[in-house]
Formats: structure tokens, C-alpha cells, sequence
């Protein structure tokens, strides 16, 4: 190879340096309108949390890293669209939000959701369930009871078990009849520390 | 996707435009490639399709750049807080001195690193036309070549 070969190749930029202009463009190109969904993921104390927005509010908070939020990204492409663009800045608001919510500084999210991913009654439950103030518990009887439901109570839980944006929706305020954990999507586990995080502490549910 | 081919199309874009422009070229290519990428034809080749859209902008930079009165006298006295390392503005100065269809193969095929049918792909010739003035833009740099 010439000199002159070898000079014009280090011309070209490497491969770093790209990944981050193309990573760049396309956070600007999402901010201006060009893509229909922007995510990004956080790490948290529960772990790592993935967050996708699209023009009409947020669409997902997903207790997803790696590997799983790659699945979670996919299905959503196919779902919603593909034009689906990783942009930190199009999710600060909501980062915060969450992290001052984890650290117990922050009881209500300001962040405009969009339930597009579930169906009309999973819809009127889970907005019954934001409703549910900070640092309270209703049951999923009661809740089904308020969306005019009363003897669906299973069908309330699957419905919260549904949630596109845990946390942000607060799925994990809904317990069992008589103070039973109940199930959650992120594992019991998640669900307990949420509680905490609001001041709340459930006992150990009995073995059934 | 793109993140996939991103090397390649930042080589691209920079082999076009040099080296101050590319990343806007770049900007510009990924804008239109999502807004056309729910309408590709799913068995399409998505390196080739990027690598097109690519070109097309970074043409248009270059010829937009091009009616603005001399940038390379500004761009050159820009500080040095960039932390990627400067630009070889000699050879990119040699390299704008060459005849138009030289000047896109030599960098399309060595700057870029495509392949002659691609290059011939990208120009509009054939792929020996586009051998030949890659060849005869390398052979007019050597002779150019300060000692």
C-alpha cells in the first residue's frame, strides 16, 4: 500500500468516532420530529429501567437492561413503529422524575402517559389506579368496584399486571383483600420497595 | 440499523464532504432515512439503501458548501479543543484540487473504503469506469505528492 493509499484512509473517521455522530444525528433527529418513539434506559436501585416516549406521552417504563430491553425495544418496533431512536434528552424529564421519586423526594409524576399499548378496560383501570394518592393501598376488589366491575377482581389484576409504565402508574398501591402482597410485574420484591419508598411496610403474606 | 452501518456511513459522508462537514451531511442523511424507513421494501438491502441516502445528502452538502465563499481559511483557525486529531489539510486540499470524477472515486474507494462496483453504484458509471479514475485521482496524488 502507497503512502499516499495510506494517508487518504486516515482521513476517514473510526469506527468510535462514528458510532457516536451516528448516535448524536440521531438524537437530534429524534428531537426534531423525525422518529416516532425515543428511549432510554436508567440504573436504579430496583435496577435498570427502560423508558420510551412517543409524541403523545410516555408509552413505557419497563424493568428491562440489556439483553431483555433489546426485547422490549423489538416489540415495540413491531408494535408501535420503527422509528425508534435512542434520546437521552427526549427522557430527562422523566428521569428525574423516577429519581427523585426513588429517593423519596417526589410523590406525584408530572409526566403525561400514553396507554396505547393496552385495551379500553385496562385503560379505565389503570386510571382509576393513578388516582390511588401516594402512600396509600387499595385492594383489587375495591379497585374493580370503581371501575364499575365489581366482581372482577381477577380480571383488575391482570390488567394492572398489564402496566406499561409501572411506577409512574402506581400498580404496586393495589394489594390483596386483607393486606396480602399480591403479584407484581417487576417480581414481589420491586413491589415491597416501592412501598417502602413511600413509607409503607407489608407483611410477609401467609403460605395459602 | 443505523447504528449497525454507522462507520460506514460517517466514512461516507466525510469522503464526500471532508472532514467539517460529513456529520452534518450525516444529520441530514438520517433524517430522511427514518422518515422513508417504514416504507422500504422489507427484503431490501438496508447497507446499500443507507449508503445511497448517505451519498445523496452529502452530494448536496458539498455542493451547498460549495457556492459559500472559501470555508477552509475559517474551519482551519478553529482552536483545538477537538479532541479527535486534526484533519490531514494538506492531503484534503490535494484532494479537492483534483478533477471532480477523481476526486469521488479516490475518496469513495480509499477514504470511504467501497468497492469499485459500489463506487460505480454510487456515481452512476460503470465499475471500471469507476477503477479507472479512483486509479488515475491515486496516481495524480502520488505526482502531487510533496517530498
Amino acid at each position: 500500500m502507497s503512502d499516499v493509499e495510506r494517508r487518504l484512509g486516515d482521513l476517514a473517521p473510526g469506527d468510535r468516532a462514528a458510532r457516536d455522530a451516528v448516535d448524536r444525528a440521531l438524537e437530534r433527529a429524534a428531537l426534531d420530529g423525525a422518529a416516532d418513539l425515543a428511549y432510554d434506559s436508567m440504573d436504579t436501585k430496583l435496577g435498570p429501567l427502560l423508558m420510551v416516549r412517543g409524541a403523545r406521552g410516555l408509552v413505557r417504563v419497563a424493568y428491562a437492561g440489556g439483553e431483555d430491553a433489546d426485547r422490549e425495544l423489538e416489540r415495540l418496533s413491531e408494535r408501535l413503529s420503527p422509528r425508534l431512536v435512542r434520546a437521552p434528552a427526549a427522557l430527562d424529564d422523566v428521569r428525574r422524575q423516577i429519581d427523585e421519586y426513588l429517593r423519596g423526594r417526589r410523590s406525584t409524576f408530572e409526566v403525561r402517559v400514553d396507554l396505547t399499548l393496552v385495551g379500553p378496560f385496562a385503560r379505565r383501570v389503570l386510571d382509576a389506579t393513578a388516582a390511588v394518592p401516594y402512600g396509600e393501598v387499595t385492594t383489587y376488589g375495591d379497585l374493580a368496584a370503581t371501575v364499575g366491575r365489581p366482581r372482577a377482581a381477577r380480571a383488575v389484576g391482570n390488567a394492572l399486571g398489564s402496566n406499561p409504565v409501572p411506577i409512574v402508574i402506581p400498580c404496586h398501591r393495589i394489594l390483596r383483600a386483607g393486606g396480602g402482597l399480591g403479584g407484581y410485574t417487576g417480581g414481589t420484591g420491586i413491589k415491597r420497595a416501592l412501598l417502602g419508598v413511600e413509607g409503607l411496610s407489608i407483611a410477609e403474606e401467609a403460605p395459602s | 440499523m443505523a447504528r449497525l452501518h454507522a462507520a460506514e456511513m460517517l466514512r461516507l459522508a466525510v469522503a464526500v464532504c471532508g472532514p467539517d462537514d460529513g456529520e452534518d451531511a450525516l444529520q441530514d442523511a438520517l433524517v430522511s432515512a427514518l422518515r422513508a424507513y417504514p416504507d422500504l421494501d422489507p427484503g431490501a438491502d438496508v447497507r446499500r439503501w443507507l449508503l445511497r441516502i448517505v451519498h445523496n445528502r452529502a452530494v448536496d452538502q458539498r455542493r451547498a458548501r460549495s457556492r459559500r465563499p472559501a470555508p477552509i481559511a475559517d474551519v482551519a483557525d478553529r482552536p483545538a479543543r477537538d479532541p479527535a486529531p486534526p484533519p490531514d489539510r494538506e492531503l484534503w486540499a490535494r484532494v479537492a484540487a483534483l478533477p471532480p470524477k477523481q476526486r469521488a472515486a479516490v475518496t469513495l474507494r480509499f477514504v470511504a473504503d467501497l468497492s469499485h462496483r459500489e463506487i460505480g453504484e454510487l456515481m452512476d458509471v460503470s465499475e471500471s469506469a469507476a477503477r479507472r479514475s479512483a486509479h488515475d485521482g491515486l496516481a495524480a496524488l502520488r505526482g502531487s505528492a510533496t517530498p
